[in-house]
């Protein structure tokens, strides 16, 4: 098990959301989208320089900024 | 008794068009999310009570986080819970992330209805929601709805009256989350299926290689195709109306009118070789139809057919993921693709849809960047059908500066301007194929929205051009500007009434350039100029309404100062 950040696994990797290491605006924000601790998620692509991550949540596609992804910790089998 | 309904909801989740049911009230409705910015309202008959019905733009937590979403919440807090009902629209084939905001609010006290709307594409999708079950674990009313084709609407207005309050404790937001864990597993089966080519379209439009590949494709066939079929519809329909039917009426009348006087002058304009021109006799009923419906309007339908096809299909996100990199650097984040694209048909919406941007700065460079960057279509026929005769180079060459300029500009306007540019943070919608139907539907709303628009405008702007010329008013004017229109852009000194005029309809603008015999160069820079000094009316006003006065002085000096150094560098560097 390894503590990463969204923008550090591999594409069509699946993780744990294990916190969201923002203020309380973008934990609300994140948290209301669907994105919270213990949710499963699959990153599904990664774009170069400092480019989106995009996500499978549940049964959505979101497309997060890189700074965003940045914040998103996650672990890892 | 109830006086009021809200509609809310995630976005994209078909709320407008639920509203459009309900009210038979027309608004657009698009696939991707923040489609809604402004709160539109209409009336159902429920008994023979007429009940105002409000549809809000989407939001996904009752705290909001962009100006959009702000004005959902603050409406739907104003009026009072006990005289409201708010039919809280999902997304049947997303049930888990939408119920986020039903238990927020019903645990507020709201008395909510529950409308699962999408339900068919859901089924499509292998997803089984027994929504008997749901109402009774939510403990409040649950209709299953296709709004697209208008099933269970019915029901849905029938059920609105037992709408009542049922709060229920406040849970956190991890509390609420677990609930939602349960509810969901006792509610919903999915089926397994395979992998259907919509699905794998839909995955590799979002990873870089093919997504980069496919929008390639996809830009490219959109602008041949508005390029065909404007073309086919001014070759095939407008000009042969005009030609060979109209022409000859005019010609009879202006024989009538005896083919001289101030009648004739504002009627048909000045004879060219002694025939009607349609492109230089300047009357109202020669010069102002033909800009209008021989020029502008066969654009106009094959511009708004491929964009509303793009935007039903939900292409429109995925641009954003693609172009986030670049517009980061301009201030903005990927989704302000949505406001530039809809700003490309008219500026209008484009800059009330920049309200899907988080901050007043982002609204700002991206409201200003429009305005001077994207031309509308209607200046953009008009450019097709003026440059375009010189040869496509120039025509490419006109949106080359725009890019060029927007792109600089931003990149200045990032770095002076105090404050930082937020992160993109959005839901890419599944591909939907909208019915035929509804997108002729879509289509005839917002051509007759462009008429109705426009055409007063272009016939009072032919007529006030008409009247300055049969007076000879234009010297005295022209012969302020002439210092810098000669000196600085190198164009003859009569632009400078396309230029003011242009701060009525651009389309007309370009039309007074058509008498002038204009040498490609100047048609270049006159155009170009026409795209980035000041926006038209109806641009300017709804700059003011957005941004307030001293950011709107802001941008109109930043205007002034492009179109003075543009046009210089136009006409003394690069095209000298």
């Amino acid at each position: 098990m390894r503590k990463l950040s969204l923008i550090q696994i591999k594409e069509n990797q699946k993780a744990r959301v294990l916190e969201i290491s923002g203020g309380r605006i973008l934990q609300h924000k994140m948290m209301s989208m669907g994105i919270y601790p213990g949710r499963e998620i699959t990153k599904l692509s990664h774009f170069a320089i400092r480019g989106p991550v995009v996500v499978k949540v549940g049964r959505g596609v979101l497309a997060l900024g890189y700074g965003v992804a940045a914040k998103i910790i996650v672990e890892t089998e | 008794m109830i006086d009021k309904i809200f509609l809310l909801g995630n976005p994209n989740v078909g709320k407008s068009v639920v509203f459009s049911r309900l009210t038979g009230v027309h608004v657009i409705a698009s696939n991707y999310p923040g489609t809604t910015v402004e709160i539109a309202k209409g009336y159902l008959k429920i008994d023979e009570e007429k009940i105002e019905v409000v549809d809000l733009p989407g939001t996904y937590s009752l705290e909001s986080t962009s100006k959009a979403e702000e004005a959902a919440v603050s409406s739907l807090k104003e009026c009072p819970k006990d005289k409201s009902a708010v039919i809280n629209i999902l997304d049947s084939t997303n049930l888990e992330r939408n119920l986020f905001l039903t238990l927020q609010l019903i645990e507020e006290g709201f008395s909510v209805i529950v409308c699962l709307n999408m339900w068919d594409d859901a089924a499509h999708r292998g997803v089984h929601i027994d929504a008997e079950k749901l109402e009774e674990l939510l403990g409040v009313p649950v209709i299953s709805t296709c709004a697209i084709t208008g099933a269970g609407i019915k029901l849905l207005i029938e059920r609105i009256k037992e709408a009542h309050p049922s709060p229920k404790n406040k849970l956190s937001h991890e509390a609420r989350w677990q609930e939602i864990g349960m509810v969901v597993e006792t509610v919903q089966r999915l089926t397994h299926r395979h992998h259907t080519l919509r699905e794998i379209l839909e995955d590799a439009s979002v990873k870089p290689l093919s997504g980069l590949l496919i929008s390639c494709i996809i830009v490219y066939v959109s602008f041949k195709i508005v390029r065909f079929l404007g073309e086919l519809l001014i070759n095939k329909i407008f000009d042969p109306l005009f030609f060979d039917i109209y022409q000859p009426v005019l010609e009879r009348l202006s024989l009538a009118l005896g083919q001289k006087g101030f009648i004739h002058h504002s009627l048909i304009g000045e004879l060219i070789n002694g025939k009607i021109d349609f492109k230089q006799s300047l009357g109202v009923l020669t010069t102002a139809p033909y800009i209008e419906f021989a020029m502008v309007l066969p654009y106009v339908v094959s511009f708004y057919f491929i964009l509303s096809l793009l935007e039903d299909i939900g292409y429109l996100p995925r641009l954003a993921i693609l172009l986030d990199n670049l517009l980061h650097r301009l201030g903005l984040h990927g989704y302000a693709i949505i406001p530039v694209l809809l700003g490309f048909g008219c500026n209008v919406p484009g800059i009330l849809s920049t309200r899907v941007l988080e901050s007043k700065r982002e609204r700002f460079i991206a409201s200003t960047l429009i305005s001077i960057g994207v031309p509308c279509v209607a200046l953009q026929a008009m450019i097709f059908g003026l440059l375009g005769n010189f040869g496509g180079f120039y025509v490419a060459g006109v949106y080359l500066v725009l890019f060029s300029i927007s792109i600089i500009l931003g990149i200045i306007l990032n770095c002076i301007l105090p404050g930082y540019s937020p992160e993109l943070l959005i839901e890419i919608p599944p591909y939907r194929f909208p019915p035929l139907l509804i997108l002729g539907e879509k289509l005839y709303f917002r051509i007759k929205g462009f008429l109705v628009e426009a055409a007063p405008i272009v016939l009072l702007g032919v007529l006030v051009i008409n009247i300055l010329l049969y007076f000879s008013l234009l010297d005295s004017i022209s012969g302020i500007f002439a210092p810098v229109i000669q000196g600085l852009f190198g164009l003859p000194k009569e632009a400078v009434v396309a230029l003011i005029i242009g701060f009525l309809r651009k389309d007309v603008a370009v039309g007074m350039l058509m008498p002038l015999s204009l040498s490609a160069k100047q048609l270049f820079i006159a155009a170009t100029l026409l795209a980035i000094s000041f926006p038209c009316i109806a641009t300017f006003i709804v700059l003011l309404k957005e941004l307030g006065l001293k950011y709107l002085i802001g941008a109109t000096g930043i205007m002034i100062a492009v179109s003075m150094v543009v046009g210089s560098i136009l006409n003394f560097v690069i095209l000298r």
